[in-house]
């Protein structure tokens, strides 16, 4: 027996679903009121436009230029945008297109653990590889200066940890493509690569834009990996063989430390807040051009 | 080969690993008629189509055997050019697949693939191949929109346009009205019965009374076997085998 009859167990299931959903899409928002409320202090005394491009961060001294900690953001996240992006997208249509059943079949166990790896994992391995590579092999084979620990060693390690984050992505969207759709596009002439270009990517590009969408949101919040490689000097990288910074290492690598100093902690829930409000960014954006592109 | 006959198939053999789909098939199939092809489920119908126009290129798991003659032109020998050979078939399949393009785009995609890039050509052909369709009227005003946003029924015919549009000489449809309304099946016959004098047409069908009214000349298969073939009078009005009278009295299907 039930204690409710069928009309009163129907409305308590639906107001269920309301509260929750009114939660989800409240959770972004109390996210955003609780950290302003924690930075107001700063943002009361600075404006806004001075938090964000000064380029002087001396927070003992009542400094805090944000520029450097976000154009360390930008770069780590734009670089290993630019490895990742072709990188998948090839290596996606090649394993669902060109090669054999089988070999997909082998692939995708191993990405998914390569995906489900813990960050410190990739941040280790980028110690002992990346920054390496990059001191002795490759900066003086272009004659330039580095230690190594710097915006190109964070934005390789990031690619490497969110290839196959996106791999699997996109692998998922190409194969969900009907075969039939392919056979018409053939049927009329097509050779396989057009059919590729012109139709396959086409009816995938919604997909292929949300999968991108997902990898830069996370290589944008990574913290870890980064926090290990990148150098964490506050310093405008002037190339990519720079040490930077980033604003989730800087919020991982000084809170709970420092707070004596006034206003540190408000600092450190600006760049929270910044963190979210380019989170948001970026998914407006592909949500513009997922509608874009859905139509057809 | 015969004047009239414009595909001839030879002891074609399709295997899937051991299991055989196709056995020892022969056809002949007469230049300017419907050919229905009949038979039940799972019977090899859609993988006979493939093999016509090499799609069965793209399941490595399928082995081909034996001659298919279009014109005196082995095309499962064929090494090169698999995408010329292509063009010479439009085919229409079980559900529409528009292309993600434009509705125009559809119809023009088509058409560069043939090798028209010229834009007045490509207009008044787009036209044409629609008028064809019998879809012109309906969309003449929507030609800028995605084609995907068309009902099933325009869909389709978007298809059978589409098809035409690389200039082939055969029609090969799989069930092409299966998942269309009576109406949207008419105009899809009608355009067939139309179109057999400029193509041939090799059409599967679940549908009895279809066969009956457009076919010229009826297959009948039975798992992966060539039961019966001829006219539709002979198929229809005297079965010779025991399986076709059975299956054409709604027996089993
Ligand atoms: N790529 C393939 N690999 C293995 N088996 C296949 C493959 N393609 C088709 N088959 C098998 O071949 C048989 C014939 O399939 P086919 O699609 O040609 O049947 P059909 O006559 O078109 O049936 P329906 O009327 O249901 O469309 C089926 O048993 C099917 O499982
Ligand atoms: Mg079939």
């Amino acid at each position: 027996m039930y204690l409710l009859n069928r009309k009163q167990r129907h409305a308590v299931n639906y107001t269920w679903m309301i509260i929750s959903l009114l939660l989800v899409a409240f959770l972004p928002f109390l996210l955003f009121v609780g950290l302003y409320i924690k930075s107001v202090l700063l943002i009361h005394d600075y404006s806004l436009v001075d938090l964000i491009f000064s380029k002087t961060w001396k927070p003992a001294s009542g400094q805090f230029g944000f520029y450097p900690f976000i154009v360390g953001s930008i770069w780590v996240t734009l670089i290993a945008m630019l490895i990742t992006a072709p990188i998948c997208l090839l290596t996606a249509i090649y394993v669902t297109q060109y090669t054999k059943k089988y070999i997909l079949r082998i692939m995708h166990p191993a990405i998914d653990i390569l995906a489900g790896l813990p960050s410190v994992v990739y941040g280790l391995w980028g110690i002992l590889v990346i920054v390496p590579f990059i001191s002795r092999y490759l900066g003086p084979w272009l004659d330039i200066k580095t230690m190594g620990y710097s915006i190109l060693a964070a934005s390789f390690v990031l690619s490497i940890m969110i290839i196959p984050f996106v791999l699997n992505i996109l692998i998922e969207i190409f194969r969900a493509i009907p075969m039939e759709l392919k056979e018409a596009a053939l049927s009329l002439g097509a050779t396989q690569w057009q059919t590729i270009k012109h139709v396959l990517v086409k009816k995938a590009l919604p997909g292929i834009i949300a999968a991108f969408g997902f990898g830069l949101a996370r290589a944008f919040g990574e913290t870890m990996a980064v926090l290990m490689v990148v150098g964490n000097v506050v310093r405008l990288p002037k190339s990519v063989f720079d040490p930077g910074y980033t604003l989730p290492a800087l919020i991982a690598n000084n809170y709970g430390e420092m707070l004596s100093i006034p206003k540190y902690d408000a600092a450190l829930m600006f760049a929270a807040l910044l963190l979210l409000a380019v989170s948001l960014f970026f998914n407006l954006v592909m949500h513009f051009f997922i509608v874009r592109f859905n139509k057809y | 080969m015969d004047q009239n006959t414009k595909i001839e198939i030879r002891d074609l053999n399709v295997f899937a690993g051991k299991t055989q789909i196709l056995k020892n098939i022969n056809i002949d199939i007469p230049k300017n008629k419907i050919t229905v092809i009949l038979g039940p489920s799972g019977c090899g119908k859609t993988t006979l189509l493939k093999c016509l126009n090499r799609l069965t290129d793209l399941y490595p798991e399928l082995k081909v055997s034996g001659k298919i003659m279009i014109d005196d032109n082995n095309i499962l020998a064929a090494k090169e050019d698999i995408y010329k050979l292509r063009q010479q078939m439009g085919l229409l399949s079980q559900r529409p697949y528009p292309l993600p393009m434009t509705i125009y785009n559809n119809i023009s995609y088509a058409l560069k693939l043939r090798g028209i890039r010229n834009r007045r050509e490509t207009h008044k052909l787009v036209m044409h191949y629609l008028q064809q369709a019998n879809l012109w009227d309906e969309i003449r005003t929507r030609l800028r929109e995605p084609a995907s946003r068309l009902s099933i029924g325009q869909q389709q015919r978007l298809c059978l346009a589409r098809g035409l549009a690389v200039n082939p000489e055969i029609i090969l449809a799989d069930e092409p009205t299966s998942a269309l309304d009576p109406i949207s099946s008419q105009f899809i016959e009608e355009t067939f019965v139309k179109l057999k004098h400029d193509y041939t047409i090799v059409l599967v069908t679940h549908v009895l009374r279809q066969a009956k009214r457009i076919a010229d000349n009826v297959v009948f298969m039975y798992l992966g076997d060539v039961i019966e073939q001829g006219s539709v009078e002979e198929v229809f009005g005297n079965p010779k085998m025991e399986k076709t009278k059975l299956y054409l009295g709604g027996t089993f299907n």
